[in-house]
């Protein structure tokens, strides 16, 4: 199945209650998928193509207000549009499923896979102080499973989830697991506005609070969710790290394209392994602090100009010398050109 | 006679509606929202379906009609109000959804998501409350502001040759296939308001018969965009705004009404 499929008929497994979706490529098969499927028909799922990402992402607003399993999905110009929304969910403290099959930029740019977009999914999502749960699958099996992943993370924290993929894994084809189908909600959250229940107070759901006190308040709540994310939710994969000397660090297709370039090194005797974040925000910096302490370098590899190393550099500080490797504007590495950067900055004697 | 020998329930003409919080509404003195929102609550409680209702508050004067209702709303951010109520709708078509939407809301920011919802005929209803300026962040020129209207963004009076023409986004709406009521009330004068609470019935009725999206425009007036006392606004709106936008039916029961 492609990349995009199998999250598609995750949705339809996982009981999502409602999908809305503006096509773009590279990820156009999601919402064609789902209605070509018949997933209403299936499971009752709503499925609307919109007439905007900025009314898709409101109407997954509205549906998660009503204690829904709500979800978009878009490529990196239609993410742009849902900025604003994306924060009113955070704000609001709303469940969300995003979906990012990401394509080069800026602008338009190119409809060809990137990971440029990933400043924009871990730090910058959408205006004021919050963050949302970033996974970035690197196979076909992932872009289906962390659908309920996503979804049971999204209600846990009453925060959007965001999966950031990409076009490769996007429109990859590959042999999947299709997760075990999961009945839809009959029961909702106790938060949702569903109509106002005799004898109980009415709830409403806003992201507004015109007293700063107050204000700070709901701030520093929506801060403590965020630092229980990252004592929690943290996810990555390791490959060939236990003796490492060096370790390469990729996500998503990257990591799939880095971890042969790793064994072309192995083959060659030189020890380096692959580590690769799961969970993009919370960061497993931890994790990369922890080996700093005892390998040589590391060469950060993206498809963009260098996002994620500045994770890395946090991580690693003065430990530890930290490379980046990109390509970019909708160029993918080969395995041969990751190894000869590598040797570059770390095997030549006055390396850089 | 003492006051307390007329205070008495079987003496009772009017009485604050149940489904309204004791609280003050932060509407100014002589505003059309508060009366609006009045009479939404009215009619909610006649119809009995509090229990069934999920309102959406808009980015304007009246974001804060969830502080006053006594039944489920929720905020959407500016202009995107009918995008959300499409998708309470859709998971909920049980539910009566109604947004509730000022002029700059509805027209200009959120004139996407408004038009294709009434296109879509989801079966909701919107209630448009068109005061002819930006009330919330200070009197700026709306879509419906008037030519030659004053506005703070208009010092001189609203050039059409600038910024265009008022729009007649209800005549829009009403134009869709989707629509399948359409009306403009406002609720200045006793008789306007028995007219108005009616409408706002039937545009709420409507979402059972599920044949299309109900849109109830109110002209309203903002006595402090307008820099006016409330009464002198209200005589404002009726020499200068109905000449613009007409009162009356626009659309009903799926069919555009033909107006001389
Ligand atoms: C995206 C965005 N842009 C601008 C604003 C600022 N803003 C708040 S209310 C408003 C206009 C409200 O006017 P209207 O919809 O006519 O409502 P009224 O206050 O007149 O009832 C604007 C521009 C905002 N909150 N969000
Ligand atoms: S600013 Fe205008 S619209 Fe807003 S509450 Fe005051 S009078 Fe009403
Ligand atoms: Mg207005």
């Amino acid at each position: 199945m492609k990349g995009n499929e199998a999250l598609a008929e995750a949705a339809i497994r996982t009981g999502v209650d409602a999908f809305f979706g503006y096509p773009i490529t590279p990820q156009s098969e999601v919402l064609e998928y789902l209605l070509q499927e018949d997933a209403q028909k299936r499971t009752g799922m709503v499925v609307l193509q919109t007439e905007s990402e900025t009314a898709s992402i409101n109407m997954v607003y509205g549906a998660a207000c009503a204690g829904r399993r709500a979800m978009t999905s878009s490529s990196s110009p239609g993410i742009s549009l849902m900025s604003e929304g994306i924060s009113y969910l955070a704000g609001a403290e709303l469940p969300g499923v995003i979906v990012n099959v990401a394509r080069g930029g800026p602008g338009l740019g190119t409809i060809q896979p990137a990971q440029s977009d990933y400043f924009q999914a871990t730090k910058a999502p959408g205006h004021g102080d919050f963050r949302q749960l970033v996974l970035a699958p690197a196979s076909v099996q992932e872009m289906a499973d962390f659908i309920p992943l996503a979804f049971d993370l999204a209600f846990k924290y009453r925060n959007p989830v965001m999966i950031l993929s990409d076009g490769v894994i996007g429109q990859m084809m590959e042999k999947v697991y299709l997760p075990e189908p999961r009945p839809r909600m009959t029961e909702f959250p106790e938060w949702a506005t569903i109509g106002k229940k005799p004898g109980k107070e009415r709830k409403r759901i806003t992201s507004l609070n015109l007293i700063p006190l107050e204000h700070e308040k709901h701030n520093q709540k929506l801060q403590a969710k965020y630092r229980q994310m990252e004592a929690e939710e943290i996810r990555y994969e390791e490959y060939l790290c236990q003796d490492a000397e060096y370790i390469m660090v990729a996500y998503g297709a990257s990591a799939r394209i880095a971890s042969r370039a790793v064994e072309m090194a192995r083959a060659k005797g030189i020890r380096v392994g692959l580590f690769r974040p799961v969970t993009l925000f919370p960061f497993p910096a931890p994790q990369i602090e922890a080996l700093s302490l005892r390998v040589k370098g590391f060469l950060s590899i993206e498809m963009s100009a260098g996002q994620m190393i500045e994770d890395i550099r946090l991580a690693v500080g003065k430990n530890q010398r930290v490379e980046h490797f990109g390509r970019y504007g909708g160029l993918v590495h080969v395995p041969e050109e990751i190894l000869e950067a590598f040797e570059r900055f770390y095997m030549e004697p006055h390396g850089h | 006679m003492d006051i307390k020998d007329i205070i008495r329930p079987e003496n009772r003409v009017y009485k604050k509606s149940d489904l309204l919080y004791d609280t003050t509404f932060n509407f100014c003195p002589g505003c059309g929202h508060g009366t609006i929102v009045r009479l939404i609550a009215e009619v909610v409680q006649e119809m009995g379906i509090e229990h069934e209702v999920i309102g959406i508050s808009p980015i304007g004067c009246s974001v804060l009609l969830y502080d006053f209702f006594r039944f489920d709303v929720i905020n959407a951010s500016h202009g995107r109000a009918a995008a959300a109520a499409t998708a309470l709708k859709r998971v909920m078509p049980d539910r009566y959804i109604f947004s509730y939407q000022g002029d700059g809301d509805i027209a200009a920011i959120g004139t996407s998501e408004t038009i294709h919802t009434c296109n879509r005929g989801e079966n909701i209803t919107i209630f448009f409350i068109n005061n002819a300026i930006y009330g919330m962040t200070g009197g700026q020129m709306a879509p419906t502001t008037l030519t030659g209207m004053k506005t703070s963004t208009t010092p001189g009076g609203r050039l059409t040759q600038e910024s265009g023409f008022p729009l007649h986004f209800t005549e829009m709406l009403a134009s869709l296939d989707g629509t399948y009521y359409a009306t403009r009330q406002a609720v200045h004068t006793p008789a306007a308001v028995r007219k108005a609470k009616k409408a706002i019935r039937l545009s709420l009725e409507n979402q059972k018969l599920e044949r299309g999206t109900s849109v109830v425009e109110f002209v309203s007036n903002c006595n402090s965009g307008w820099r006016m006392e409330p009464v002198a606004s209200n005589q404002w709106m009726e020499e200068h705004m109905f000449p613009v936008f007409p009162l009356g039916d626009i659309k009903c029961e799926g069919k555009l009404i033909q107006r001389s």
